[in-house]
């Protein structure tokens, strides 16, 4: 019931900040900030409460489920759970839900109750994405969040907000509608198979395709995934909607739209279609890498502040894509806490860059120059955020995508070197924003107002996180650990085994998640093995 | 006929009473307001005689109707739309200097005529409903003779309709001629019988396929739609989008499930080039028009694309598929149709979309409820629109129609374009200068009730089709 609490505080709080704005903005603005914060704590405290067994391997066991029959006629729950995964994201969403509330509190004046409206509803339709284990549900939450972000671009948006908008909602329909077709393909094979008309996840796992069969629908599913995620070449409408879109709408996508990706990878390709994954792994695993190189290069090439943001974020998202699809301990832990991190320094970032905007109203670099001399403390915050963001040891996202280089390692030299290559290029582009922006002299005269209380509030609470993610990552990778245990049960060895032929395997001997031995990789697999006879033969077989 | 009989011919009764008591009260007093009343009353009436009915189905009532769930919960469909057409008319003619009254005289009829067809299961009946249908819906086309589009709009579909029926007409003659009958049942024994492969069946049944395109307006048949579409006034063109083609679609379900023609392998092949086409040119038409009307017209010709890939599956799937597709067109169509009827002036309908710019800053929940009407023609979660092409596509993958299903999905993202443009269009912030900005016509009580309750409907199909769908599987047993 806690599960349906969790999309109901966010729809209501929506429903009623914007009924009152009629009466008053402030109330608007302070019944939005009620709902996120209790969204938080209640997602908190879940997070608390079962942080002892949340990292155990519980075989199809939820932390928290809510299952009713909902459209019978065609075997349709209403089927909501909750692992330590989808728990972790949903901490994070209800964390940058307050981070935009508060952000938007003066940039926002007009329209402020549909604002607000959309804002909550588009957080409930995410926490629906990350919740929904009944593949129509998913889908029905998946096109939902849709809406309410399309209007807060096209209403809220900068000067190009309509084809930004529109161009947003169009890549995501197409290609949800693609994965529509996938899950009713997969919805009547389990039917030929069973007899069982259904759309559990948890029964659809394992529905026997063929292999031609399997790729394509493996590849519906993908679509839109990687669509959102998003992956080279599909990542076009990603640097509009990003600069389009208001502050708020900006931290949201990146933060977790993208997110919504990277999710739909890990709970649905790999399960549900192992054997087709590990097909797909080498194209997938070389786009991650043009994506990688791709969007760093691009990100250097920017001016606009907003747009240079944009394109680091094909450029990390590529290295969560490279480390679900290397798919090992290692990687899978990366592309997580890559996740994780990227939404709160990327987030932090366009807030950063928005707080610029409103008080300068230009995002062009060669506009702002030398602007420590004038508001030292925000561009100080800058900084730290574009540190962490090209990957700074101690900040979060370096222990990410150290992990994924790791993992990539261990399957293919070539992949590791390349991917490294791409940290490398966001040395660039990072100091290239920090250089432009607040480096050099005033030469503009600005004299600009430093972070009110408000703004600092969000800028210190981020860079805790950030920081705490850096160098203690252990609680955010042990909730995570009964996911990489599934997938390991389900997907097997590491996927890469089709590339690895070239590169030597050198044994790593640190222990990627904890130092006591109980959690060791081979203790790990050798618990799985245990559990599935068919694993341990296709775990050996591979060997 | 016994007594039985006359139960279950009753929602047909009462709908030829209404009329003929409408038509009375204009004689008697000429008020607008009574003849809403009594049209309404009708209408109700009408709708309390399915449940007498419903107790007496299946039932052959004389060779020419059967009268069973199926036409049963068509017959509610239609009588239902028919009430929030003239909910919403009420309003829009108010506005109007011209005679009035006769207007729901028409509407009655041409709804006593869909009632019909939605019974027919005889060539006769059939051709009987059809034509009280279409020539009611001459003078309700150019029922604003002071408009040039009005009478324009009148011709083109007289013209083409007639023509339509005379295919449809010389059709029947070629099948009844091979097969000795004009009965669907007969007919289905016949072409078991050897019939299916002769030449004039094939012929006829081409010839009949020709009739039904131009009525249901599906490409190459439907160059017609988008002139009759914008030169109708507003609540006509919502009664002809959603109720007129709502019976000729239930008379194509009834026709080719029950005369055994859907076994024919050509009219299938038939029906897969024409939803295609419809699907395709509806949608990449649709993107060229910046008139509302028009853009609705071609999208109702992609919509009975989709619809035709629900027919094409076939089966109890493909056949309850589509009615709840219609349902929620209807219920979509009638929504999208009014919030037009309700912005239309006496001089000219709301229909260019410069006329809605802006809209939801100044009437939030008129433009609210559009915008839900949009999202469902999108196919959008919480919308019946949604659940219908999930519908729609889930019975083409049980059939294993991919080449139908890639072109729905391609195109539907394609129509995606035209009805965003037009939402744009509703949030759009920048300022109406002054001059341009009309007052809009002020919301009747009637009319803003019924927007309201579509818009709930649209919704409740959407998130919980539990009850209509099994209404509709039940309905659609009686089919087969």
């Amino acid at each position: 019931m806690i599960l349906v609490w969790l999309i109901v505080i966010p729809l209501a709080g929506g429903l009623v900040a914007g009924l009152v704005a009629g009466r008053s903005q402030a109330s608007c603005r302070v019944v939005a900030l009620a709902a996120t914060i209790l969204g938080f704590l209640l997602s908190v405290m879940l997070w608390v409460r079962n942080y002892a067994h949340v990292s155990l391997w519980q075989q199809r066991n939820w932390l928290a489920e809510f299952d009713r029959p909902w459209i019978a006629g065609f075997g349709i729950h209403f089927h909501l759970a909750m692992d330590g995964m989808s728990l972790l994201l949903i901490v994070l969403t209800f964390l940058l839900g307050i981070a935009s509330v508060l952000v938007s509190w003066r940039e926002i004046d007009d329209g402020v109750g549909f604002f607000h409206f959309n804002l909550l509803w588009v957080l409930a339709g995410i926490v629906g994405v990350f919740l929904a284990v009944d593949l129509f549900l998913f889908y029905f939450a998946w096109e939902l969040m849709l809406v309410p972000m399309y209007f807060l671009i096209a209403i809220w948006g900068h000067e190009h907000r309509v084809y930004a908008a529109v161009k947003f909602f169009l890549f995501t329909q197409l290609s949800g509608l693609l994965m529509l077709v996938a899950i009713l393909t997969l919805y009547f094979a389990h039917h030929a198979a069973t007899g069982v008309y259904t759309f559990d996840y948890a029964e659809l796992i394992g529905t026997p395709l063929s292999p031609r069969v399997g790729l394509l629908v493996m590849l519906g599913f993908f679509v839109a995934f990687a669509v959102k995620l998003p992956m080279f070449p599909f990542h076009t409408w990603l640097p509009d909607a990003h600069t389009e879109a208001p502050t708020a709408g900006s931290v949201v996508l990146a933060g977790l739209l993208l997110k919504t990706g990277a999710y739909g990878m890990l709970r649905f390709v790999l399960p549900l279609f192992s054997e087709a994954a590990h097909r797909f792994a080498p194209v997938a695993a070389a786009l991650a890498i043009v994506g990688i190189l791709y969007g760093a290069i691009m990100a250097y090439g920017q001016t606009d502040l907003k747009r240079l943001v944009a394109y680091t974020s094909v450029s990390h998202l590529g290295f969560v894509l490279l480390g679900i699809f290397i798919g090992n301990r290692w990687a899978l832990e990366g592309a997580f806490l890559t996740m994780i991190a990227h939404g709160l320094s990327t987030g932090m970032l366009f807030m950063l860059v928005g707080m610029l905007q409103e008080r300068t109203h230009t995002r062009e670099m060669d506009r702002l120059n030398g602007l420590w001399q004038t508001i030292p403390r925000l561009s100080g915050a800058g900084l730290f955020f574009v540190l962490a963001s090209i990957g700074l040891p101690g900040l979060g996202d370096f222990v990410g995508e150290f992990l994924v280089l790791l993992g990539s390692y261990r399957s293919s030299v070539w992949l590791a070197a390349l991917a490294t290559v791409g940290v490398l290029c966001s040395t660039f582009y990072g100091l290239k924003f920090v250089q432009r922006a607040f480096h050099g002299s005033n030469v503009n005269r600005w004299s600009l107002a430093d972070l009110s209380g408000r703004e600092a509030a969000i800028v210190g609470a981020m860079v805790v996180l950030v920081l705490w993610l850096g160098l203690y990552p252990q609680p955010v990778l042990n909730s995570f650990e009964p996911t990489v245990q599934h997938l390991e049960q389900v997907v097997g060895p590491p996927s890469m085994a089709a590339l690895s032929t070239g590169a030597r395997t050198i044994p790593v001997i640190l222990s990627p998640s904890r130092s006591a031995g109980a959690k060791d990789p081979a203790n790990g697999s050798a618990a799985v093995l245990g559990t599935s006879p068919g694993a341990l033969q296709r775990y050996g077989g591979k060997r | 006929m016994s007594s039985a009989d006359f139960v279950a011919l009753l929602p047909l009764i009462v709908l030829g009473a209404a009329s003929v008591a409408a038509m009375l009260a204009i004689a008697a007093r000429r008020s607008h307001s009574l003849t809403a009343g009594v049209s309404l009353a009708g209408l109700a009436v009408a709708f309390w005689s399915l449940w007498p009915a419903v107790g007496v189905v299946p039932r052959q009532v004389t060779p020419l109707l059967v009268i069973d769930r199926f036409a049963i919960f068509y017959m509610g469909l239609i009588v239902a739309a028919t009430a929030a057409v003239v909910l919403m008319a009420y309003g829009y003619f108010e506005r109007q200097h011209v005679v009035r009254e006769e207007f729901y005289v028409l509407l009655l009829v041409a709804a006593l005529g869909c009632a019909v067809l939605v019974a027919a299961n005889h060539f006769v009946s059939f051709f009987l409903g059809l034509e009280i249908l279409s020539v009611t819906l001459y003078a309700l086309s150019a029922y604003l003779p002071d408009r040039e589009v009005a009478l324009e709009a009148g011709l083109k579909y007289l013209v083409l309709a007639a023509g339509s029926a005379a295919f449809l007409l010389f059709g029947m003659a070629l099948v009844y001629a091979q097969t000795g009958t004009m009965e669907f049942p007969a007919l289905a024994r016949a072409l078991a019988l050897g019939g299916a492969g002769h030449l004039w069946v094939l012929a006829g049944v081409a010839f009949m396929i020709t009739g039904f395109g131009f009525k249901l307006a599906v490409v190459p048949f439907h160059l017609w739609t988008p002139d009759v579409y914008q030169g109708a006034p507003a609540p006509v063109t919502a009664f002809i989008a959603s109720v007129s083609k709502g019976a000729m679609f239930a008379i194509l379900l009834r026709f080719f499930y029950q005369s055994g023609s859907r076994d024919l392998h050509s009219a299938g092949l038939v029906f897969t080039i024409i939803a295609v086409c419809s699907m395709l040119a509806g949608n990449l038409l649709a993107l060229l028009q910046d008139n509302v009307k028009r853009i609705l017209a071609y999208s109702s010709i992609a919509h009975l694309g989709y619809l035709l890939v629900a027919f094409e599956a076939g089966g109890p799937v493909g056949a309850a598929a589509g009615t709840f597709y219609l349902t929620a067109y209807m219920v979509t169509t009638l929504g999208a149709f009014g919030v037009v009827t309700m912005l239309s002036s006496s001089e000219r309908d709301a229909e260019e979309i410069a006329d809605y710019r802006g809209l939801f800053w100044r009437r939030p929940a008129l433009a609210a409820v559009f915008t839900a009407m949009l999202f469902s023609l999108a196919g959008i979660p919480l919308t019946a629109g949604f659940l219908g092409k999930f519908y729609t596509i889930a019975a083409g993958a049980s059939q294993s129609l991919w080449l139908l299903i890639f072109v729905l999905v391609v195109s539907s993202a394609i129509g995606l374009y035209y009805y965003l443009r037009i939402v744009v269009a509703l949030f759009a912030t920048e300022p109406v200068p002054a001059a341009a900005q009309k007052p809009y016509p002020a919301l009747g009580f009637a009319g803003g009730a019924t927007l309201v309750a579509l818009a709930l409907i649209l919704i409740w199909l959407g998130v919980y089709p539990h009850p209509i769908l099994d209404a509709i599987q039940s309905a659609m047993a009686s089919l087969l």
